[in-house]
């Protein structure tokens, strides 16, 4: 009987073991399959013309392959929607945790997540419908369809991402340096601004960073809204060509196993690396906090 | 005992009857200008030859000619002929792509309702969308910036109008890039500086320039008085045959015909 608890022991570790395994081998997979697709493109293209080339003609008798423009434009309408996103996000989440009443906070709370749940695609309408004509006529503009619409629709989708982790962030600091402020006179605000952010300060920049990745993977609301023109942009009011959106308008088009369709892998493995490597920052900032506070897990 | 499986056999020799067991099967793919033609078609086809299978997809001309070449398709739909390199490329397979036209298509350079420019002149048109013009004031409309509207690169409209308007210049680069005819038509009726080009089929709620004084319309698309027309393709691998050879036949008669009238193309009758 006791060794066939033991057996049965093993079968269920070992069953969980490849749960948690198999996500690692979608990983490893798709990066092998991005690097199989895309690295043909470079038998034709230098990595340097890739990357810094600033002029995107896939389909030109003498194609262009640059993708300068579009890494700029997905650079901006990212910078564009952490202006949005970052103050209105870890605004709510500072006043939902650390101020509103328990009544106001099992009301907020959902509301802004309920954000998170609305497809990309009715934030895609909506920027299209309503934000670009007002931006346009705000601005006297050419058209609405541009980087600054682009931003303010992915600032707002990224403020559920960013809410939620800074108010983690914010929960992990221990009660004993608020009571320690009050303790030494220091009033609501004084304590908020000085002694609660800064100590939840690399949590927070996690929920930041966690939430550029969200706004520059994001697709179907800048194929919609940023105006598809590929320009190295000047100012926010011109219409931009983010890398995601290239590659969902091209890739239904282009053939199979064509240079294209290599050039759009490529584009996917840029892409890959940029939102990988904020992750990785967004991992040691999170650790570093936690080392901070004393919980390292 | 024996009653019952003599029924049942009888039973089961009667179903077997009723269902073909050679249903003829073919795939179409390709443009997505062509696709409401291959789809409507399709569909009426079907219904009146119950064991016919026509699977019909999108893809864009590009990837209908490739599939073809690779012999994962049997017709190939194409809103532009078939180029120089296509062809080598069959031909080193062993194929011969064979065209087949099955509807004419213009297309139309459209412009917001608010804009008072009514016609431009081929070399304007070109101007605008290659950026040597930039301001209507420049094209006998009233001072304003030109926003051009253009397809997405890879669409075979976008070749087409390429080919046929800016004799294979490059768009130029500030162009907004939109994936549907349906959304270059939406945001030049949203935009009152835009320029765009779409399918006849797509007119709604813009204004249709006159191009070397002559309006896009079926009489003048057929004759080709209208500059920016073009015949739509079906593709075949060789002289086309069997089940293929019907729906192509279906297609170009009278009847199909009417169906690509429906769909807002131009008859080739």
């Amino acid at each position: 009987m006791k060794n066939f608890t033991k057996i049965k022991e093993q079968i269920y570790r070992g069953g969980f073991t490849a749960l948690a395994f198999s996500s690692l081998i979608f990983l490893a997979g798709i990066i092998l399959l991005l690097l199989k697709e895309s690295l043909p493109l470079f038998r034709h293209v230098g990595f340097f013309d890739f990357i810094f080339g600033r002029a995107w003609y896939p389909t030109a008798s003498v194609p262009e392959w640059g993708i300068f423009p579009l890494i700029m434009a997905s650079f901006w309408v990212t910078l564009g929607a952490l202006f949005i996103c970052v103050p209105l996000g870890v605004g709510s989440a500072l006043y939902i945790h650390e101020i509103a009443s328990v009544r106001q906070r099992v009301f907020l709370k959902p509301l802004i997540e309920i954000l998170a749940s609305i497809p990309s695609v009715v934030y895609g309408f909506f920027g299209m419908v309503v934000a670009a004509p007002f931006l346009q006529q705000a601005f006297g503009l050419p058209t609405g369809l541009c980087a600054l619409t682009a931003s303010i629709i992915l600032g707002i989708m990224a403020i559920p991402t960013v809410c939620s982790l800074a108010e983690d962030a914010l929960s992990c600091v221990p009660d004993s340096f608020r009571e320690a402020s009050y303790a030494v006179g220091a009033n609501r605000w004084q304590t908020l601004m000085r002694v609660v952010l800064p100590a939840a300060g690399s949590g927070v920049s996690t929920a930041i960073i966690l939430g550029m990745s969200r706004a520059i993977g994001e697709t179907m609301t800048v194929l919609m809204v940023a105006g598809g023109a590929a320009l190295v942009p000047r100012s926010f009011l011109e219409p931009v060509r983010p890398m995601t959106s290239t590659i969902a308008a091209e890739m239904g088009e282009a053939v199979m196993g064509s240079l294209h369709y290599n050039a759009l892998f490529s584009i996917g493995l840029v892409l890959f690396v940029i939102t990988f490597a904020f992750n990785i920052i967004a991992e040691i900032v999170c650790k570093r906090f936690r080392l901070k506070l004393g919980i390292d897990r | 005992m024996r009653q019952i499986v003599r029924t049942l056999m009888m039973t089961g020799a009667l179903v077997s009857l009723a269902v073909p067991c050679f249903a003829a099967r073919i795939v179409v793919e390709g443009s997505t200008t062509v696709l409401p033609i291959a789809q409507r078609a399709a569909e009426e086809y079907m219904d009146a030859h119950r064991d016919a299978d026509i699977s019909v997809r999108g893809g864009g001309s590009g990837v209908g000619i490739a599939s073809l070449i690779e012999g994962t398709c049997d017709i190939a739909n194409a809103s532009r002929a078939i180029k120089d390199d296509e062809l080598q490329k069959a031909a080193s397979r062993g194929r011969a792509p064979k065209a087949n036209v099955v509807a004419m298509d213009g297309i139309a350079v459209i412009v917001n309702n608010a804009n008072s420019v009514t016609e431009l002149s081929k070399k304007q048109l070109k101007d605008i969308f290659t950026g040597k013009i930039t301001d209507w004031a420049q094209a006998g409309g009233s001072a304003g910036q030109i926003v051009a509207v253009s397809r997405d690169s890879a669409s075979g409209t976008f070749e087409a109008f390429g080919e046929l308007a800016l004799d294979k210049a490059k768009v130029r680069k500030d162009a907004l890039m939109q994936a549907s005819n349906q959304a270059v038509a939406s945001v030049v009726s949203k935009t009152p500086g835009a320029i765009g080009y779409v399918g006849l089929a797509y007119l709604n709620g813009v204004k249709a320039l006159t191009i070397d004084g002559v309006d896009p319309s079926k009489e003048t698309v057929l004759s080709k008085q209208y500059k920016l027309s073009r015949p739509l393709f079906m593709y075949t691998n060789g002289k086309p045959a069997g089940l293929a050879k019907d729906y192509l036949d279906f297609i170009q008669s009278p009847a199909g015909q009417k169906l690509v009238e429906e769909e807002g193309y131009v008859s080739i009758r």
